[in-house]
């Protein structure tokens, strides 16, 4: 297993709410990893400290240390604008910038992080809805307006903008929340073909996703990590009695 | 069936009163537009536009300085108004949680309610009193007013546009400061534009403050230190004289004012449409 994240001893507050206790696990290269659990435990806040997005909400606070690629994100001297570069998000809600065409939305964070180039920035927008699997339906509309995309469309669109910075890891939080089936469909396939190359962390509510599409599974109660392990072990044969009745249904 | 007609009859009345209601609400607006394009027909010619204003006793003439000074003086306030109501719209909407923010945006309600005359009087006892009565002082008056209208809309607008989209922003590793010039302000652009246009739309027509910082003038621009013509002073001088041919002129600049306001809301609103 080659770690992409490795996460010690992550501590979160909101004020004086501590919204995570002390949370340790290690996240593997170019897989799917899903955060599960009841709703309020943690699971969005958790994905927001692995790329600095929580200390952006105000009296939010973060302690303990997570290691991409070996280096910790929260020692001194670490600029957030560029740990976020190389780890991605993707909302909930699909989030297209209003005022922006498709392929404009595409190219932000290309051109607003100073690439000029419009070659360069041609052929970043096509490889990223490529990639997004939404190339073909919006290959002739790419001065359209992002908001005027099916809901689903847009979620891809925003997966694609958020490639287009060419991260190596992708925050996902609830990404099908706001979806129809066949569109969710379509993302988690575009979910198991990214993680070829890219580190994947969905935080989800759905358990047949979270069983369809991961590698690895994490059950977060509380603000605690509950249990951690291959997905089809924490399905199968979970170890912690409070993980089998969630899996199962009986709380959510 | 009965209790139903009651309703039907009821409703009728309601209806009539609604309408007879809007109508009265439409007269001043419509009488006022009749009146002044009745009286400023005859004086509307090309001579109007590309003339200066005329001595006593001189037929003829036209306004053409006062358009001259009114771009020039209201152009300058708008160059020190604009960016510092932009600016201070930013902070009030993006560093809301600062302390400091809750002060400022009291301070602009408290600066939003004060009489534009007593923002005239003070510009004179800051500007005219040392450099004479002069479009920078006017400007300045001027400015002040504008201040508070273009911070307060632009504010709102800010406000408007959801979190989630400069958390996707923030997300793609764009600075917060390029987040706000770029996304936010992006985003809002529609209404902030609309604000600035009738926030100068706004001292297009004010002219006490104008009054007292800068006086009235019958000649051309000659200079930012000295007094400009202005059409809103031009209403207010020309309208209480006892020559005829310059009453005339005070009726054509309040036809003019009042289609500069017009053009001014119509411009924002072809402006507001855009793209998307």
């Amino acid at each position: 297993m080659v770690v992409k994240l490795d996460i010690q001893n992550l501590n979160a507050w909101f004020g004086s709410k501590q919204v995570l206790k002390n949370i340790s696990m290690k996240i593997e290269e170019n897989a799917v990893t899903a955060i599960i659990g009841p709703s309020g435990c943690g699971k969005t806040t958790f994905i927001r400290c692995l790329n600095r997005m929580h200390e952006i909400t105000p009296g939010a606070r973060v302690s303990g240390k997570v290691l991409f690629n070996g280096m910790d994100i929260y020692s001194d001297g670490v600029d957030p604008v560029t740990v976020r570069k190389k780890i991605g998000m993707v909302f909930q809600k699909p989030n297209p910038f209003p005022m922006m065409s498709i392929y404009d939305n595409v190219a932000a964070g290309l051109k607003l992080n100073g690439v000029r180039d419009k070659k360069i920035i041609d052929m970043a927008v096509k490889r990223s809805l490529e990639l997004a699997y939404l190339w073909d339906e919006v290959k002739d509309d790419l001065n359209k307006s992002g908001a005027s995309l099916s809901g689903g469309q847009q979620q891809r669109l925003c997966i694609a903008r958020a490639l287009a910075v060419e991260p190596e890891v992708l925050l996902m939080d609830e990404p099908c929340s706001a979806l129809d089936p066949i569109s969710t469909a379509k993302i988690e396939t575009l979910i198991r073909k990214l993680a070829e190359d890219h580190t994947i962390v969905i935080v989800t509510h759905n358990m047949q996703q979270a069983a369809r599409i991961s590698d690895y599974a994490a059950f977060l109660y509380f603000g605690e990590l509950i249990e951690y392990g291959p997905t089809k072990q924490i399905f199968n044969s979970p170890e912690h009695e409070l993980t089998k009745r969630y899996i199962t249904g009986e709380f959510g | 069936m009965d209790r139903y007609k009651l309703r039907v009859i009821k409703d009728r009345l309601m209806k009539v009163l609604v309408y007879l209601a809007l109508f009265l609400a439409l007269v001043p607006l419509f009488s006022i537009l009749f009146e002044v394009f009745r009286r400023s027909f005859s004086v509307i010619s090309l001579d109007f536009f590309i003339r200066p204003t005329p001595t006593v006793g001189e037929v003829g003439g036209g306004i053409a300085n006062a358009i001259q000074g009114t771009l020039i003086t209201v152009g300058l306030a708008s160059l020190i108004g604009v960016p510092i109501g932009l600016m201070s719209g930013i902070f009030l909407s993006e560093y809301s949680e600062s302390k400091l923010s809750a002060a400022v945006r009291f301070f602009h309600d408290v600066l939003n309610g004060i009489p534009s005359i007593v923002i005239g009087i003070f510009a004179y006892a800051m500007i005219t009193l040392s450099i004479g009565f002069s479009v920078i002082a006017a400007a300045f008056a001027l400015a002040i007013i504008m201040i508070p209208i273009v911070t307060r809309t632009t504010e709102e607008a800010l406000k408007l546009v959801p979190i989630s989209v400069r958390e996707a922003a923030i997300a793609l590793g764009i600075p917060r400061w390029k987040t706000t010039l770029t996304v936010v302000l992006g985003s809002a652009k529609k209404a902030i534009v609309t604000g600035v246009l009738l926030s100068i739309a706004r001292i297009s027509g004010e002219s006490a403050p104008v009054l007292v910082t800068m006086g009235f003038w019958r000649w051309w621009f000659s200079g930012l230190n000295r007094p400009a013509a202005n059409l809103a002073l031009n209403v207010f001088v020309f309208g209480t004289s006892p020559f005829e041919n310059w009453v005339a002129l005070a009726w054509g600049s309040a036809l003019l004012l009042l289609m500069i306001v017009l053009g001014i809301s119509v411009l924002a609103r072809i402006l507001t449409r855009g793209r998307y």
